[in-house]
């Protein structure tokens, strides 16, 4: 299965947050790692985005849509970090 | 309902009746995965059947001596294809049940590589379900959950856990991996029970 880069997540989630969420930073809640979204594991299906941890595969986060209706979690991290300025 | 054509009419009863609602024929097979293919050795694989007081184990020998059925059935996947008549060979849930107690009515599947998928137990049995190692007559593919996969396939596809690992009981129907994150808890095509 291939993957992508978390930058692959601009345009999916640009919709839902008024900041770039590339660029936000957080801690896997599997490993402990600290890094931006940008730097993640990206596996696109029909059935869902998933967003993995590039150290140590947890799950992130997850976006499902289907026509009108969206689902974004982010079972896998605590708290996201977004620089200001 | 005479603003209907006949055109419009006439699609419809040549629809395949084997075909759930919202869903399309497809006659390749489509890889839908959420993460890795893991590499499941089968020198290390094992299943487990894990309830409140036991767990049950099965390594690949062992695996392989239990009655084995071939199985013929239409799948359906929640992204909207559907392939009819596809072929498996596996052992039945009930022979894997057979001499389980749990009183428990609830499984979570487990695979390797970290992915569940929630079912009740009495969609399991009566010849519901199987772990199944070949399709079409070959050893399952990796990228299609070999050596060993769960197939429920009277629900959705994604409940069909590729690379199972182990079938826990447990008292609640708690949601697993997708369900958790948008996809119905129970998924029956026929319903099409696809979100929450």
């Amino acid at each position: 299965m291939q993957h992508l880069d978390g930058n692959a997540l601009a345009g999916a989630l640009a919709e839902f947050f008024s900041f770039d969420v590339t660029t936000a930073i957080a801690r896997c809640n599997g490993c402990g790692a600290v890094d931006e979204f940008a730097r993640a594991i990206v596996f696109t299906s029909p059935a869902g985005t998933v967003v993995r941890c590039n150290s140590c595969d947890h799950v992130l986060a997850t976006l499902v849509e289907s026509g009108d209706r969206a689902w974004l979690g982010f079972s896998g991290v605590s708290a996201i970090e977004v620089r200001r300025g | 309902m005479s603003f209907i054509t006949r055109g419009f009419g006439g699609r419809s009863r040549e629809r395949d009746d084997r075909l759930p609602p919202g869903q399309t024929l497809v006659h390749d097979f489509p890889v839908l995965s959420a993460g890795p293919t893991p590499e499941v050795d089968t020198a290390e694989w094992e299943l487990r059947i894990v309830t409140e007081g036991a767990t049950h184990r099965w390594n690949w020998d062992e695996f392989n001596a239990l009655p084995h059925e071939d199985v013929n059935t239409d799948i359906h996947c929640v992204t909207h294809w559907s392939k009819l008549g596809t072929s498996w060979r596996g052992v039945s849930l009930d022979t894997l049940f057979e001499n389980v107690e749990s009183q428990f009515d609830f499984v979570m599947a487990h695979s390797y590589g970290g992915y569940t998928t929630n079912v009740p137990l009495d969609e399991l049995l009566d010849g519901q379900a199987w772990v199944v190692t070949e399709f079409d007559g070959e050893p399952l593919d990796p990228e299609h959950g070999g050596p060993a996969r769960l197939i429920v396939p009277h629900l959705y596809f994604w409940k069909s856990a590729k690379w199972v690992r182990s079938l826990v009981m447990m008292p609640r129907d708690d949601p697993g991996f997708w369900e958790q994150n948008g996809y119905h808890i129970h998924g029956d095509p026929w319903q099409e029970e696809r979100y929450w």
